[in-house]
């Protein structure tokens, strides 16, 4: 039986400000408060809401046989408790009925992936904690920002513990493959596999309302008709996507939502399921292993990473970012690490490609590759300032990481030491009130034999007890 | 073809890019040009073009034999084309200030007398457009566009005239009335204008009140460096002082001032840059108080005027180089500083920003922005690098074939037109 699998993902950056390098050393608040609002804003009412609203009518209407997974990044779910808090009431309402699966992504939607790997635990962690917090529920299944995913990064998954992973179904790696079997990773056989189906995923996302291609109009039917015409043995189709594609990338005038809620009326009638990626990945099987030696994405037709660092300008925005990673992470300061996680964001590499894909891309209030990089090394100049800062250069990460903890041990014996000291300082003023207590009554004693001598004998025995 | 400069004896862009024309015309192939110079020197390149010494045009009668005129002209004209031009004189001149050949002086430069030198040049032109046999005439610039009336009222052949700058831009918008007048003039005679960018069509269009249709963009190019000056070695800066360059006539239309103050915002900052403003003008005083009143004076230079080699020198080390125009028409300069690769960073209000993209653009006035990009490219070596590697690649596909190939499209639109 053939089974759907839908995920979105949301997530939305911290825009960053135009940060001239003369604001370096003086200003270390680095956003755009006004753009942030506006967009995240705009895009929750004109794509979230509506999307949302028609996932929960379709739980509910096809009484949990419909099933979808988001995703959120940490600094998206930053965005929306400020500026949008209602998209996370509707997500846990969404929780609610238990159709729906969160899975793991690294908290700021970065590329530490591919370069540090303890950096991106860190991340991952973080963003798991926060979705548990909201939800309840503890990610199983890992997404990668981008859907980046390569065979060093599918062992770390599996490591954490991760059952399995979301990925693109790129030509290049699969192949005479069908992206529509469960995979598995060549170097960590219990991590699973989910590769995205391209096709199908954009023609949704990306064609829908494109009245020159040549299946338009696109209806429920017909596109549930593509899915069951498919194979008997392939059984998995994945369908990703952002869910700003639909009512940003695809406007709602498209009647994009009303195919939506079409299509598990049609699924149901042509016998084709719902499932959550966890449930694929606990009840089916992996054909194969499938090797991934260079780290692949969902962007561009390239589905590889040259979009982030495709110019040696992203590289060396990239090399340097990260070579504070480890200083980062060591120092663990609040505020530094907020605006590690901002700053991490690939839409900030994004930015700055110059790569001509056809598809001209929002940059934002950049009018150039070149104008992104420069406000962008203007800002990191700061921040590794405020990082370098934080403790002497000279010392290195390593042993900067050792004093660190012994300070730390040292502060914990101290605790210790602390607790230990205050509780024996309550006891010895326990004591010191029971002697004040018992000299009292000597002194009481005392008092009262004086005056008459002749029954001193009588009271004395009873101080004594 | 009407000219007022020709390589090598330059003063500005208009040499280089007539030149450019020229040869980007001649490579087509079956196209024979005559290019009529007011004072030509001799050494010019006559390959691409057959070249008229305005100078040694006969407007009144000489009797002068042959050996004389053979030791007066020189390389500059044949004593046969003196005498073939000489029938084809059409009025008395005599009462003009002829020399002994019955020719006009001309300084061939910008001189005080530069409307009677103009219109000297128109009467010259007659007595060409008679002698010779020709499909179109184009005419550079409005200093040579009553020439190129006088020869289409003469011939009746179609009229283009190229449009390398306008007043508008050399004044920043306060119109010198006669220069104007010769430019509508000019304009509205024509049958076909080029101009050198949409940024100068727009004004021909807008302020010279011209029908859109015949006007035209014709970018310009930038010829490949001789080997000479590509064998100039670049010294690497990697971790020393910078150099930023600045070059150009220091007058208005430049904006060199933008260019000190934003100077002044990187040299609060750091100091291990420093500033060069080559070229000379009427802001230059200015320009030296200025970054004096500022006190960046330790480190802003101003090395005067450059010409040949010594820009190119200049260029190559560079590591930056700026023009912050208030308004270019279009702006060769930063194509053969990309040539040098040097990083380039170019106001938007300049024609050649059309047409590149490997460079950064900022708005003239906004020095912030055009001091940021500066510190950037000094700090960053990536972004040097791309845009070192990335804009000659780009400025290399440039050419002046191409142009010469759109000319001649609209050369053919214009004569099939009539």
């Amino acid at each position: 039986m053939k089974t759907i699998c839908l995920y979105f993902e949301i997530h939305q950056i911290i825009h960053l400000k135009r940060y001239r390098f003369f604001d370096i050393g003086t200003d270390h608040y680095y956003y755009d408060d006004f753009e942030n609002e506006r967009s995240i804003a705009d895009i929750a009412q004109r794509s979230y809401m509506p999307a949302l609203n028609a996932l929960l009518d379709m739980i509910k209407a096809n009484d949990k046989y419909f099933k979808v997974a988001f995703s959120l990044s940490g600094v998206g779910i930053e965005q929306l408790e400020m500026h949008a808090p209602q998209v996370l009431d509707k997500l846990q309402e969404l929780n609610e009925t238990g159709c729906v699966e969160f899975l793991a992504e690294p908290y700021s939607h970065g590329l530490a992936s591919l370069v540090n790997e303890d950096s991106f635990e860190v991340e991952v962690k973080k963003q798991c904690q926060k979705i548990k917090e909201y939800f309840g529920q503890t990610p199983k299944v890992l997404r990668n920002s981008s859907l980046i995913y390569n065979d060093d990064i599918g062992l770390k998954a599996s490591q954490m513990g991760f059952k399995g992973m979301l990925t693109e179904g790129a030509k290049h790696v699969l192949g005479w493959k069908s992206p529509h079997y469960l995979y598995h990773c060549s170097m960590a056989p219990n991590l699973k596999l989910l590769l995205r189906d391209i096709r199908l995923s954009d023609d949704i996302s990306l064609r829908f309302n494109n009245s020159e291609w040549d299946e338009y109009p696109l209806f429920a039917d017909k596109y549930v008709a593509k899915i069951a015409a498919l194979p008997q043995e392939e059984q998995v189709i994945n369908i990703f996507m952002e869910l700003s594609a639909l009512g940003i990338a695809q406007p709602l005038s498209s009647n994009i939502l009303e195919f939506l809620k079409a299509i598990p009326v049609c699924a149901k009638q042509a016998g084709i399921t719902f499932s959550t990626p966890t449930e694929i990945c606990t009840k089916m099987k992996s054909v194969a292993a499938l090797e991934v030696p260079y780290a692949l994405s969902w962007v561009d037709e390239e589905r590889d990473v040259s979009c982030w660092l495709g110019n040696s300008m992203q590289r060396e925005a990239f090399n340097k970012l990260y070579s504070v990673a480890d200083r980062v992470r060591i120092a663990n300061d609040l505020r530094i690490n907020q605006d590690w996680d901002y700053l991490q964001a690939s839409n900030n590499f994004r930015f700055m490609t110059t790569k001509n894909t056809g598809v001209t891309i929002d940059r934002g209030i950049y009018s150039s590759p070149f104008d992104a990089f420069t406000n962008y090394m203007n800002i990191l100049g700061d921040f590794i300032n405020r990082v370098n800062s934080l403790y002497p250069e000279e010392i290195g990460n390593e042993e900067l990481n050792s004093l660190l903890t012994t300070i730390k041990n040292q502060g914990d014996e101290i605790r210790v030491k602390e607790k230990e000291i205050v509780r024996l300082q309550t006891k010895i003023a326990k004591i010191e009130a029971e002697s004040d207590k018992l000299r009292a009554q000597l002194e009481k004693g005392e008092r009262k034999a004086k005056p008459k001598k002749a029954t001193v004998k009588k009271t004395a025995p009873k101080a004594e007890k | 073809m009407f000219g007022w400069e020709y390589p090598p004896h330059i003063l500005g862009g208009l040499g280089t890019a007539s030149f450019g024309i020229t040869e980007g015309l001649h490579a087509q192939g079956d196209m024979e040009i005559t290019f009529c110079l007011p004072k030509p020197w001799g050494d010019e390149d006559k390959n691409a073009a057959n070249i008229v010494a305005m100078n040694c045009v006969p407007v009144a009668w000489r009797d002068v034999n042959y050996d004389y005129l053979k030791e007066r002209l020189g390389n500059v004209m044949s004593p046969e084309y003196y005498y073939e031009l000489r029938d084809n004189i059409y009025a008395d001149f005599n009462y003009m200030n002829l020399n002994d050949l019955g020719c006009v002086e001309f300084s061939g430069r910008y001189p005080e007398n530069l409307h009677e030198e103009i219109n000297n040049y128109s009467i010259v032109a007659g007595v060409v457009a008679r002698r010779e046999s020709y499909d179109i005439i184009h005419a550079h610039d409005w200093l040579t566009y009553p020439a190129g009336i006088h020869a289409k009222q003469v011939s009746g052949k179609p009229l283009c005239i190229h449009v390398h700058a306008t007043d508008f831009d050399r004044s920043r918008g306060k119109v010198n009335p006669t220069v104007y007048s010769i430019e509508k003039d000019g304009m509205d005679n024509a049958d076909c204008i080029m101009c050198v960018s949409e940024l100068t069509r727009q004004t021909v269009i807008k302020e010279y009140h011209q029908d859109p249709r015949k006007v035209y963009t014709v970018h310009n190019a930038v010829y490949p460096l001789a080997q000479e000056l590509q064998d100039i070695p670049r010294p690497n800066h990697n971790g020393k002082e910078k150099t930023v360059t600045f070059l150009g006539r220091i007058t208005m239309q430049k904006g060199p001032e933008y260019f000190v103050e934003a100077a002044t915002m990187v040299l609060h900052r750091t100091r291990n840059v420093r500033f060069c403003m080559a070229g000379s003008g009427d802001m230059m005083d200015q320009m030296i108080m200025l970054a004096a009143n500022r006190g960046i004076a330790d480190r802003f230079h101003f090395p005067g005027f450059m010409r040949g080699k010594q820009v190119y020198e200049c260029l190559k080390a560079s590591d930056v180089y700026v023009m912050p125009s208030v308004s270019e028409p279009f702006g060769i300069s930063p194509l053969e500083a990309m040539q040098c690769g040097t990083p380039t960073i170019i106001s938007k209000q300049s024609g050649c920003a059309e047409i590149l993209t490997n460079c950064i653009k900022v708005d003239y006035w906004d020095i912030h922005a055009l001091a940021d990009a500066i510190y950037s490219i000094c700090h960053n070596d990536s972004l040097f690098e791309y845009l070192q590697t990335e804009g000659k690649n780009e400025v290399d596909q440039i050419t002046w074939e191409k142009v010469g190939l759109w000319i001649r499209t609209l050369y053919e639109r214009t004569i099939n037109k009539k």
